[in-house]
């Protein structure tokens, strides 16, 4: 097309035709028409809100946000009661699907790891019972496993007065929820804070250290063993040697229900079970499809440079098989994150649940509130997608 | 050639199932259609529920039945959507129902804030606790600490939190969608204490295979008065609700039930009876209906006690006593006190 | 002469028996699960759970479970397992909601109608003549479910040939693009204003000819699973494409346009979007207009499905060689004729295990209108579990709503897979 363009007579003069028959120009065209339909189109959609609202005599205002909630929400991470106001009920419902997303992409990702790797396992009934869960999990609709989850620890589990306590008191599992001892920090505790972070600086030190050696000597040093050590012998001397410091806080039945301890309510955990389950099914054939597509050629070549099974992976399979597995692995994330959203299902007090949920139906502020809820899930989304590119384009082969 | 085909027949059948309707008069509108489109709840045994047949059946229904019968004289002449906490306000504004009768709470932000109107109340609730009686509770005052299951989308969790607050007591609510999965928890022990309207509670606890285990607290912690409603701004068709409502109290008052009330139109003497059946004055003309409006709206499923009797009545499984939802007149501490038609 | 070299064995030897610890179920339980300590420590492991999971499982699930009664209590009486009684007893509900029973053979009908119409895409050795069957089929299903007068798909039949002879005869004497401009103008007045019109006059000449209305509301169970699953994929198909397209086109604005729409709809939760099907899109729309809930949530899930689809269709794009695009501008095709004649074909056939998955998350997904209060398999347990014979029934229906899903899901993955190992020609590059 080029070329045409250079032979063109440059006296030439425009004309309106050209617009439609020069492809030089037509591309304009077709943009300033598309980019007008574009504008029409969003001009009446937001012209048939302003007119629908002003008929129906609604406002649109997020003032709504600073009165005052008027409800109770059962897990919350910030100070929240219900003279809080609107906001931050939503905020507690963002930190709440934090958290929730959070937890269930590190289960997710262990679950998914150990299935996708045992799926290829030489064992027959391992590798067809990882087959079973990943099929199972991954052909029922998730929003059913959040169901049947959270039937069962409420129908199987025993009530907080029949329940009987786990492992010496400290875990008790209810149909309300599960306590745990909760860790009480004394005066000490925070010298023991600062040694353990000082012994994870060292550790880091320490792998540095020793990859310099092996570079310069090539002696190779047992480095997983050694660092364990640097990590928790300090710790654990000062630990003894402060008086233990750190208690443990053991739930008791008190009334209604177990007091003290952490307390986890079954919401959450039929959500995080259900949710880390089900995408761990789908990381389980991200990680075998990545696992297996190093071809077999890798293996032999490093095995015949004379490296052991252990170093073949760690060195030659997994950094080529992350880069494969790596992308679909934050997908995963992603979706993920966004069904936390069913966190309604179960009555979990999530973003959807506070600010798309009580909050919109005592508000009566269907629009405010669901475009904020849409704001928030679109920033998540597009921060991970945001890191992802990022990475992709770090490991990116640099091709052609 | 055969993906453009596809997007056009979607985008055909789009079209084709569009019905545009203005919204200024609701009943020239309702006219036109040949039906009234009616809000209701997803399910609460006695007020509304689905049939075998997949018909709406209950108290709430058979309020439309009656305002249908008194525009078109066919109390099928009505259509229900059924609509949850989050979508009835909407359904509501944006005309997709033309009378939202879901057991709504009128309150003053519904009323004034988004922009409702409330016809007479035709179910005066309140907010109860429902406690399993082994428990030994004998006041929701001693139930602080205790795990209550609450149905979301709703005024009862803004009561319970005023509740326990002004009692300096602390609780753990579970919020729950639906009432099934609220009976699911309070029965499997989830929960300690179930909350909603003692209506919703009485209808729960008569399907349990053993209601006599679970007792309903004293204690009535909010004022729920629950009504039918319409949109701002079309006064003929709040009318229409608001006296077809009274019309059934009122005949309730004055005897007239839906077997009786073609014979008294034709024999009785006493005039505030002729005004309500249409024998005197022209009042269902002033309404824009026919003058035997009140007489189909009674016809089409009785007056207000016999509706009640039917659907939620001491004598159905849900066994609701009258109580505060008796006529004023008949000295059991009822207030349904329906202004006169004259 | 052979004969006499006494060292050349001139029969064959019989053929001997393989090893015993090669063949036979020892040694393939000796290779496949006790070959090292370590997997046999782990297979005994795993054993004991699978029967310990099965010891509980089975005598509830299978053995003492009741298939026929009349209600939960009668099921406690009969034995003491599952009361998959629920199940018999209320499956036409669970499979049609309240669709009217005399007309059942409808959605029967359009589910077999249904794998007509996807043959020729999913299997390249049929008659193309099939294609016109596929293309038929939305307007035929649209007429099945829900009934009314034939008229209205007629005429828009009808309409669909005016719109196509209007861009015959335009494309004869103006542009391509112009044509197809008066040809959607020509379209969009038909059935904005000629459509209704027409076919109300044609029912009062000629009379009503055509199936029982059945509204949006009777629909449930399974239908209303299958009727967005279908409609959702079907509608997003074509509008996957042109967002593929826009998203790899060279202008600016119409690429901005697409990757906006794209990544708003995968940024956002199906929930929130089918949220604002049931609360916001009716602001949306010029006021007065309403259209019911079921159409709503199918437009809001076509266009979910259409932001995925598009990038499975991008994805099939970016897989062709780039010598298929420069052979197509080599022999002077212009952009649309590269795209529909070499382009598409190809792409689209890469696509197609991406598309099926596609449609497998969707068909998972529509359980979401549970939420919204759309009686799907899952919406219609409430009442089925609030209703007073099955009042306490908790895991019957989820486990067999369950096996439905896995079925069909399970079913079409191992077709895709098919059907990508057949398509995988060899030739890569």
């Amino acid at each position: 097309m080029t070329v045409a363009a250079d032979f063109a007579d440059e006296a030439e003069p425009f004309r309106i035709s050209q617009l439609i028959y020069d492809k030089r120009y037509r591309s304009y065209t077709i943009q300033v028409v598309t980019m007008m339909l574009f504008m029409l189109a969003v001009a009446w959609l937001v012209n048939n809100v302003i007119e629908n609202f002003e008929a129906l005599g609604k406002t649109f205002s997020i003032d709504f946000l600073w009165q005052p909630a008027s409800y109770d929400i059962n897990q919350k991470l910030i100070e929240y009661s219900s003279r809080s106001p609107h906001w931050k009920a939503a905020v507690v419902g963002i930190l709440n699907t934090l958290v929730l997303a959070f937890l269930g992409c590190i289960f997710a990702t262990i679950v998914g790891v150990a299935v996708g790797v045992a799926r290829l396992s030489k064992n027959w009934l391992v590798s067809r019972l990882m087959t079973i869960y990943i099929e199972g999990f991954r052909n029922v609709p998730v929003l059913l496993w959040i169901l049947l989850v959270s039937s069962a620890f409420s129908a199987l589990l025993p009530a907080p007065r029949q329940a009987a306590p786990l492992l010496g008191g400290g875990f008790v599992p209810t149909n309300r929820g599960f306590y745990f001892p909760a860790p009480v920090f004394e005066s000490g505790s925070g010298i023991l804070a600062i040694i353990f972070v000082a012994s994870i600086i060292g550790a880091w030190f320490f792998g540095r250290w020793a990859d310099a050696r092996q570079k310069a000597t090539g002696e190779i040093l047992p480095v997983f063993w050694i660092r364990l050590g640097i990590l928790l012998v300090p710790t654990f001397l000062m630990y003894f040697l402060l008086g233990m410091p750190v208690g443990l806080d053991i739930p008791e039945l008190k009334g209604f229900n177990y007091q003290g301890g952490l307390f986890v309510r079954n919401s959450f955990m039929a959500l995080w079970l259900a949710l880390s389950l089900y995408t761990g099914a789908f990381i389980a054939e991200n990680v075998r499809a990545g696992i297996q597509a190093i071809s077999h050629g890798q293996t032999e070549a490093s095995s015949s440079l004379g490296l052991p099974p252990s170093r073949t992976m760690n060195l030659v399979v997994l950094p080529q098989a992350l880069r494969i597995i790596i992308p679909p692995l934050i997908s995963q994330y992603l979706n993920l994150t966004k069904n936390s959203s069913l966190a309604i299902a179960v009555g979990y007090m999530d973003v959807t649940g506070t600010l798309g949920g009580i909050t919109l139906n005592q508000t009566g502020r269907e629009m405010e509130c669901l475009l904020l809820l849409m704001a928030f899930y679109l920033t998540v989304s597009l921060l991970i997608s945001g890191v992802m590119n990022v990475y992709n384009n770090s490991v990116a082969l640099k091709e052609r | 050639m055969k993906t453009k085909l596809l997007t056009l027949a979607l985008g055909a059948a789009a079209f084709a199932t569009v019905s545009s309707s203005a919204s200024a008069a609701t009943l020239d509108d309702v006219k036109a259609k040949g039906f009234m489109q009616c809000g209701v709840s997803t399910g609460v045994p006695g007020f509304a529920f689905t049939d075998d047949a997949g018909d709406w059946q209950g108290f709430d229904p058979a309020l439309c039945r009656a305002v249908a019968a008194a525009i078109f004289g066919d109390p099928k002449a009505v259509k229900f959507t059924p609509t949850t906490g989050k979508t009835r306000f909407t359904a509501l504004a944006s005309g997709e129902v033309d009378l939202l009768a879901r057991n709504t709470t009128e309150t003053f932000s519904r009323d004034v804030d988004l922009k409702f109107t409330f016809g007479p109340v035709n179910y005066y609730d309140g907010q109860g606790f429902m406690v399993r009686k082994s428990l030994g509770v004998s006041s929701a005052l001693n139930l602080s600490g205790a795990t209550i299951c609450i149905q979301t989308g709703t005024t009862t969790e803004l009561n319970l939190a005023d509740y326990f607050r002004a009692n300096n007591m602390t609780y753990e609510p579970v919020p729950i969608e639906t009432n099934a999965e609220a009976q699911e928890k309070y029965l499997a022990n989830a929960c300690d204490v179930y909350t909603t309207d003692a209506s919703g509670l009485a209808a729960t606890r008569a399907a349990f295979e053993k209601p006599g285990d679970h007792a309903l607290l004293p204690e009535i912690i909010s004022k729920e008065p629950l009504a039918p409603l319409v949109r701002h701004g079309d006064d003929q068709w709040a009318d229409i609700m608001k006296w077809t409502l009274n019309a059934l109290i009122n005949a309730e008052e004055l005897g007239v039930t839906a077997a009786n009330a073609d014979e008294m139109k034709a024999s009785s003497k006493l005039p505030s009876i002729q005004r309500l059946l249409g024998g005197e004055g022209e009042m269902g003309a002033a309404l824009g209906l026919g003058n035997d409006w009140a007489l189909n709206a009674i016809k089409a499923n009785g007056n207000y006690g016999e509706i009640y009797e039917k659907y939620i009545g001491p004598n159905t499984a849900i066994g609701l006593e009258r109580g505060l939802n008796g006529l004023w007149n008949n000295g059991k501490g009822g207030i349904l006190y329906a202004a006169p038609i004259r | 002469m052979t004969n006499k070299i006494a060292f050349v064995a001139t029969e064959m030897l019989p053929e001997q028996a393989a090893p015993v610890n090669t063949k036979g179920a020892i040694a393939w339980m000796q290779s496949n699960l006790f070959s090292t300590p370590r997997d046999t420590i782990l297979t005994v492991v795993f054993l004991a759970v699978v029967a310990g999971i099965l010891y509980y499982l089975v005598p509830w699930l299978v053995l003492n479970s009741v298939f026929f009664a009349d209600s939960i209590r009668e099921c406690r009486e009969i034995d003491t397992g599952a009361c998959f009684a629920v199940v018999t007893s209320r499956f036409n509900q669970l499979i049609f909601g309240f669709y009217p029973s005399q007309h059942y053979w409808r959605p029967i009908l359009t589910f077999l109608m249904m794998f007509v119409a996807f043959a020729p895409l999913l299997h390249d050795n049929l008659p193309r003549k099939m294609l016109w069957f596929t293309a038929a089929f939305p307007l035929l299903a649209y007429w099945f479910l829900w009934g009314g007068a034939i008229w209205g798909p007629l005429l828009i039949v009808a309409a669909l040939v005016g719109t196509y002879f209007v861009y015959k005869t335009a494309a004869a004497s103006l542009s391509p693009i112009l044509s197809l401009i008066a040809s959607v103008v020509f379209l969009i007045f038909w059935l904005l204003f000629i459509q209704s019109w027409l076919s109300a006059g044609l029912t009062n000449t000629i009379g009503f000819i055509g199936l029982e209305p059945v509204e949006s509301a009777k629909f449930g169970g399974f239908l209303i699973t299958f009727v967005i699953g279908v409609s959702g994929i079907a509608g997003s198909l074509p509008i996957g494409i042109v967002l593929a397209l826009g998203r790899g086109s060279d202008m600016p604005t119409v690429k901005m346009i697409c990757v906006g729409f794209i990544e708003f709809i995968r940024g956002v939760p199906l929930i929130t979007l089918l949220f604002v099907a049931s609360t916001l899109l009716n602001y949306f729309l010029p006021p007065g207009t309403t259209f019911d809930l079921i159409l709503r949530v199918i437009i809001m899930v076509t266009l979910f499905a259409s932001a995925y689809m598009a990038e499975v269709i991008r994805g099939g794009l970016a897989a062709l060689p780039r010598g298929q695009y420069e052979a197509a501008d080599a022999l002077g095709l212009n952009y649309w004729q590269a795209t529909r004649l070499i382009v598409l074909p190809q792409a689209l056939k890469i696509s197609i295990p991406g598309i099926v998955s596609t449609f497998i998350g969707l068909f998972k997904d529509s359980v979401l209108v549970s939420i919204i209060g759309i009686l799907d398999p899952i919406g219609i347990m409430q009442p089925i579990r609030s209703s007073s014979e099955w009042n306490g029934i908790i895991w019957e229906l989820p486990i067999f709503i369950g096996l439905v899903f896995f079925v069909f899901c399970f079913a079409m993955s191992r077709y895709s897979m098919y059907f990508e190992r057949k398509l995988d020609t060899g030739h890569r590059n």
